[in-house]
């Protein structure tokens, strides 16, 4: 092998004996894994089968996790869509001050912990929490929030909110002010600029976006799993629990195998969307 | 009286007047620039022209109608701004057919009348390329497509040109003078470029720190300046401080001219004079003597600067295939005297 070869290898090898040791391994052993049989008696067995991922995708109680799973990350991403991309646009509106200052505020979420987060949100939607509290005030009652697929999707779309309004606010700092002014000047109303002007050329920061936000909510696990309970389980906190309760570390390792892999089937989609939309955009 | 006008116009940010007391009346089909350097309120006046920035103070009036406080979207005006600000995603033609949308122009009249401007601009074969696909000239005839399209009464142009490099500049120049004489637009350009102004309006506005000092055709604001900074500021200008005494006005113990009769003997007076107003004699000979200190070669002329006793002296002499005086060489300067402006006064600095 000839120095001009071996150099762009070399230097390659650092981050490639990274990625393989930290991400390639475990997911082939965890794939291994999938495939032993297991027995409650005697645990994982040497021998090869099908089993678990026939059982998972038979059995009613697995699909319905999945299915919860895929309806709470799509309406995380759809309602953080909806207060994101205008968020964006104000923030992108205001003066200097004020655009850091509110940029903070936005960001400044992401410096605590998901964990403290979620017991948070426990505190104020629980029977006796603020919310409860206010509602009875003014006649509503006690409304059941903690525990309930509401409580995920909300605690859900306020940790995920900044990875939304950054990709938006980044493609609207591209945006020539004047665009959309120049939109105004040909007859266009504001609700006709903004839609015909300004939506289209942020679209790419939306659909990036969103796809950070649905990839990310798909795979929660300590919210779904403080919020939600020990019933409402989706499907991370599903693969913890076969882990760690059922000990069938094989079922676990066949479910997380599955949810990669409708995870990857639906965001490598959406991805194609988006990079046509780009070629045709960006050229 | 004028078609468009503006009575009193004055825009105040945060106590500082970026517009103060304007007034100008536009003529239906006329073509004139607002000239002034960045910051004296120009591209402020257009923009309240345009409905983008609301007035403080004051009325702008559009063929008889109060359009002060109207909605951009419902004036009407075309506007090509500095950056062109052309649509991205859109390609020329949906870019210069927008404004026909936005009016509901039927889609057989809107094609037709989408290719009419593109023909007139000379991009009919671009139609189908994105804006990021041209280059900065053919973006601008864009920008100037999109904005008449839709039948403006008034055209506003905002530094038009000022994205172009010198050659494209003067060749833009011509064709916006023809597509604004095509069309017969009202046409309002903002530029801090005083030869582009001179070349291409029929009347020029001078704003000097959010006001017009000067309002009128390009020649007469060339040749009679109404103010010290528009002299330096339009053209090349010599100045020469002087005294007003015995029967003339000194500079430097030389009696240059006459002096206005309304100023007493003794007061300080400033004389003016554009470079091309002089001309070379031979040494002793002239008005004045001096030496010449530099020479550049501009191709239709040369540009001297002559040293004399009142301080160093531009002057512009036509190529006529003889080359001037050489640099260090003695000369004398001559001139018409109706052309050294006399003012009373030190002259203040521009």
């Amino acid at each position: 092998m000839n120095r001009s070869v071996a150099t762009p290898l070399m230097l390659a090898s650092p981050g490639a004996v990274l990625f393989a040791g930290l991400v390639i391994v475990p997911l082939v052993l965890t794939l291994i894994l999938s495939f032993l049989a297991y027995d409650h008696g005697t645990g994982i067995k040497d021998s090869w089968t099908l089993a678990h991922y026939m059982h998972v995708l038979s059995d009613s109680y697995y699909l319905g996790i999945f299915w919860r799973t895929l309806r709470l990350a799509a309406l995380t991403t759809l309602i953080c869509a909806l207060i994101g991309a205008p968020e964006a646009y104000i923030l992108s509106r205001m003066r200097s001050p004020w655009r850091s200052v509110f940029l903070l505020v936005i960001i400044g979420p992401l410096l605590v912990s998901v964990v403290v987060r979620a017991f948070g949100w426990s505190m104020l939607l629980g029977s006796t929490g603020l919310v409860n509290a206010a509602l009875a005030a003014v006649g509503l009652g006690p409304v059941r929030l903690l525990y309930t697929e509401t409580a995920i999707v909300i605690a859900l779309v306020h940790v995920m909110l900044p990875f939304m309004v950054i990709p938006v606010w980044t493609a609207l700092q591209k945006l020539d002010p004047m665009v959309e002014a120049a939109a105004w000047t040909l007859g266009a109303s504001r609700f006709s600029a903004l839609r015909r002007v300004v939506m289209p050329q942020v679209s790419m920061g939306l659909l990036s976006g969103s796809l950070i936000v649905f990839g990310l909510s798909a795979s929660a696990f300590a919210i779904p799993g403080l919020l939600g309970g020990r019933r409402l389980k989706m499907a991370a906190t599903l693969v913890y629990d076969e882990y760690m309760h059922e000990l069938n570390w094989p079922l676990g390792a066949a479910i997380a195998i599955l949810v990669l892999v409708a995870n990857l089937v639906i965001m490598l989609a959406y991805n194609r969307a988006v990079e046509a939309r780009a070629r045709r955009m960006l050229g | 009286m004028g078609f468009l006008t503006l009575e009193g116009v004055s825009k105040v940010y945060g106590g500082l007047a970026a517009v103060r007391d304007v007034d100008l009346a536009v003529a239906r089909g006329e073509f004139v620039s607002l000239l002034g350097p960045s910051g004296c309120g120009k591209t402020t006046t257009l923009q309240m022209i345009a409905g983008l920035v609301e007035p403080t103070a004051g009325r702008i009036g559009l063929d008889g109608r109060d359009i002060t406080r109207e909605k951009p979207n419902r004036r009407g005006l075309g506007v090509v701004f500095q950056s062109y600000a052309l649509f991205p995603h859109m390609t020329v033609a949906e870019n210069v057919a927008f404004g026909l949308e936005m009016r509901k122009v039927p889609r057989a009249e809107r094609d037709r009348r989408v290719a009419e401007m593109l023909a007139l601009v000379h991009l009919a074969n671009l139609a189908e390329r994105y804006p990021r696909q041209l280059s900065g000239g053919q973006r601008q005839r864009v920008a100037i497509a999109r904005a008449l399209v839709i039948a403006p009464p008034v055209l506003l142009l905002d530094e038009p040109l000022s994205n172009l490099d010198a050659k494209l500049r003067e060749e833009m120049q011509f064709e916006l003078r023809r597509i604004q004489r095509s069309v017969g637009t009202t046409t309002i350009m903002v530029t801090h470029d005083q030869a582009e102004a001179l070349s291409i309006s029929d009347r020029v506005v001078v704003m000097e720190a959010g006001r017009m000092t000067q309002i009128d055709a390009p020649y007469r604001l060339y040749e009679q300046p109404a103010t010290a900074f528009i002299s330096t500021f339009v053209g090349k200008m010599n100045r020469l401080a002087g005294v007003w005494g015995d029967g003339g006005v000194a500079v430097a113990g030389t009696v240059l001219a006459s002096a206005p009769a309304d100023v007493a003997a003794g007061t300080a007076v400033t004389a003016w004079i554009r470079p091309e107003k002089l001309h070379l004699r031979p040494m002793g000979e002239g008005r004045l003597a001096g030496r010449v200190a530099s020479r550049f070669f501009l191709g239709g002329h040369w540009l001297l600067t002559v040293g004399t006793e009142a301080g160093d002296i531009l002057v512009s002499v036509p190529n006529t295939g003889e080359e001037p005086a050489r640099e260090g060489e003695p000369i004398g300067l001559d001139w018409e005297p109706a052309s050294l402006r006399v003012e009373a006064g030190a002259g203040a600095a521009a």
